[in-house]
């Protein structure tokens, strides 16, 4: 009896403890504001995917925008809108939007800095692991493949204006992009850089670094870093 | 012999007589040629009148391919028939209309017959156009005459056999192309005749809200009475019923904001609507827009169907109970616990005719899929709603949709998750 009592507690206990982070993570994608005419309440057809603060979803699906560069995500804003970016959702909701307002919702965003999720702890290999290290941080020069840390940041924040943040991005997204790129289903603005990287790395190589970045440390530091046109290993279209 | 000789020519220009009365039946819309057909006078005036016009008939929205050249052609239009793709208007010579005259684009407009002597298929409004007066159609010639050649091959379209066959046309044209240009009413104002001569002509409503049926055809008996737009999975509401889009007891402002800002306290655009709105309407001057919601308004109101029985208005207990709670915990922030809204930014629920017309289909699309209202030059920033297809289950779809169209006095019926699983995909399979 006494046991079972306490067995209670312990579990009223948890339950109790368990509630607010479930509580929390559910209305971080319910829609909620403050004012109608302000930018927070226009932008409540973003959160039930992306969260109140473009964190992303917790299942790693809908990727995070917070902190990612305006002019990224206003990019990608414009490719969903006119149909050179194809996943229909998107395409379907912004496609009646004009440029400034798309420039507007961009840098809302991208203002953002929300916690960054926990990493992912499903087990990976230790192999695979030290192939995605190698990759993100330092390359394959046999394959020519530069480190993602080139052009996404030491960090991997980003870079300003046109380089997307890869800290806080779920596996399942990045293999998704990854892939979506090699077989060319998605594009940047010529000269596009990021094809010339996706088409080098084997489905192996996608896999090891979606593994090690969704695995990383969130950085200390959220921001972007700025513009650095030496330091890139291509020419890439989108940061001209 | 000179009786004879007579006899013999009268017999020849009878004769000639049917021969020519048999090919103006075989070709139909030939206009007879005239020596020294008038030039367009390009002047800025006509192209800037032309450029309007050809907003109002939103030729852009279908002659131009996503992120393609304006009026470039090439984009696809998926049909129930197959796919059509849409020519290139630009005036190059080869690939556009640029050997085209303006006794060519008027033929084009008013009959369905294209330069070649084609007829063209159905999915170009001319049955709509062919109300657009001469000196309009002139102007939209010159506008697109002014615009810049694009070289750029016209796809042939993918139609599935027997309706490749443009022969068939003249069977559908029998049954569903009235010719004519707009006749005023002098029993109406001027503003009304301009409401109806915009919405029957260049706005080419009845596209959409008169039902198409299975030969891609639409009944003048049921203008405007709506219907669901083919391969859109959209529902266009009836204009005529008071139990859908019907304006009879709108004010005329909350008419005139639906179809230029893309919102009003009454209602707000999403979907195809959204569409004509963002590349047409939006555009249309104030007197005009209002012109249009003169004469939709004073639509003839006839419902096509008795309002539901209390008997199928029915919901279950618990189904209602599960349809409320999801309401307070997602939908109340922006629609209010009393489904009020904050009009025009987030619309109203209660007593709003779109939730509670027969069909749900655009509620369901809605719920599932979220959406923007278009950015206009009146509302560059629009509110949106989010998509909840990946919250939500078929049950939780339905169970919601339920709750608000019977909440707060609204007059629908229950849905089903099977009506709610069926729209699940973005675009018909």
């Amino acid at each position: 009896m006494h046991i079972r009592r306490r067995m209670q507690a312990l579990a009223t206990l948890a339950l109790i403890a368990a509630l607010p982070s479930i509580a929390c993570a559910q209305q971080e994608h319910v829609p909620s504001f403050k004012q109608v005419d302000s930018i927070e309440a226009r932008v409540q057809g973003c959160v039930t995917c992306h969260g109140q603060s473009g964190q992303g979803a917790a299942s790693g699906y809908f990727p995070r925008i917070a902190g990612k560069p305006a002019g990224y995500l206003y990019n990608q804003l414009q490719a969903f809108r006119d149909g050179t970016r194809t996943y229909p959702p998107m395409n379907y909701l912004v496609a009646y939007l004009p440029d400034p307002y798309l420039r507007e919702i961009a840098e809302y965003f991208a203002k953002q800095r929300p916690p960054f999720p926990a990493t992912e702890t499903r087990a990976v290999d230790a192999q695979v692991m030290a192939r995605g290290e190698a990759i993100a941080t330092r390359g394959d020069t046999a394959k020519n493949i530069p480190a993602c840390a080139a052009c996404h940041g030491a960090e991997f924040t980003g870079m300003e204006p046109g380089i997307p943040g890869l800290a806080g991005l779920g596996s399942t997204y990045l293999v998704g992009q990854l892939t979506r790129w090699r077989v060319g289903e998605r594009s940047a603005a010529e000269p596009d850089c990021m094809k010339r990287v996706a088409t080098r790395l084997s489905d192996a190589d996608i896999s090891a670094v979606a593994a090690w970045l969704s695995r990383r440390a969130a950085p200390k530091q959220a921001s972007p870093e700025s513009s650095n046109l030496v330091r890139m290993p291509f020419a890439c279209g989108s940061q001209r | 012999m000179r009786a004879a000789l007579r006899i013999l020519l009268a017999l020849m220009a009878l004769g000639v007589i049917v021969l020519v009365a048999f090919y103006l039946r075989s070709h139909p819309g030939t206009l007879p040629q005239h020596e020294g057909a008038q030039e367009v006078n390009a002047t800025t005036q006509t192209i800037n009148r032309g450029e309007y016009l050809a907003r109002a008939g939103d030729c852009v929205a279908c002659h131009t391919e996503p992120n393609g050249r304006d009026f470039a052609g090439g984009r696809a239009m998926p049909t129930p028939f197959g796919a059509l793709f849409v020519p290139n208007i630009t005036p190059d010579d080869e690939t556009g209309i640029g050997k085209w005259t303006a006794d060519d684009f008027y033929r084009m407009m008013h009959t369905g017959v294209s330069r070649s002597g084609q007829l063209l298929y159905p999915a170009m409004p001319f049955a709509s156009y062919t109300k657009v007066t001469r000196e309009d159609s002139d102007a939209i010639f010159a506008y697109l005459m002014s615009v810049p050649p694009v070289k750029r091959a016209n796809k042939p379209h993918e139609l599935k056999f027997p309706f490749n066959k443009r022969e068939l046309l003249v069977g559908w044209r029998t049954l569903y192309f009235k010719e004519g240009e707009y006749v005023p009413d002098p029993k109406q104002s001027a503003q009304w005749n301009r409401g109806a001569y915009l919405v029957q002509g260049l706005g080419h409503c009845s596209m959409c809200h008169t039902a198409i049926n299975a030969l891609g055809g639409s009944s003048e008996s049921q203008a405007f009475e709506g219907g669901m737009i083919p391969n859109q999975n959209w529902y266009a509401p009836s204009l005529t019923s008071n139990r859908e889009a019907g304006l009879g007891n709108w004010e005329l402002k909350d008419i005139a904001d639906l179809l230029q800002v893309g919102l009003s306290h009454r209602a707000t655009t999403y979907g195809p609507m959204a569409e004509v709105v963002y590349n047409s309407l939006q555009y249309l001057s104030d007197e005009d827009v209002l012109a249009m919601a003169v004469y939709l308004k004073a639509l003839p109101q006839r419902d096509s169907e008795p309002p539901p029985t209390s008997q199928a208005r029915l919901v279950a207990p618990t189904v209602m109970e599960s349809g409320r709670k999801i309401y307070e915990q997602q939908c109340a922030m922006c629609h209010g616990e009393e489904g009020k809204g904050h009009p025009p930014s987030f619309p109203p629920l209660a007593g709003n005719q779109s939730i509670t017309m027969s069909s749900p289909v655009n509620s369901i699309r809605m719920v599932l899929n979220g959406g923007y209202a278009p950015g206009t030059r009146k509302n560059p920033r629009p509110h949106g709603m989010p998509p909840f297809a990946h919250l939500l289950n078929d049950e939780e779809v339905a169970a919601v949709i339920t709750y608000i169209r019977v909440a707060w006095e609204n007059s629908g019926t229950p849905v089903t998750p099977a009506q709610a699983n069926e729209l699940r995909p973005l675009l018909p399979n």
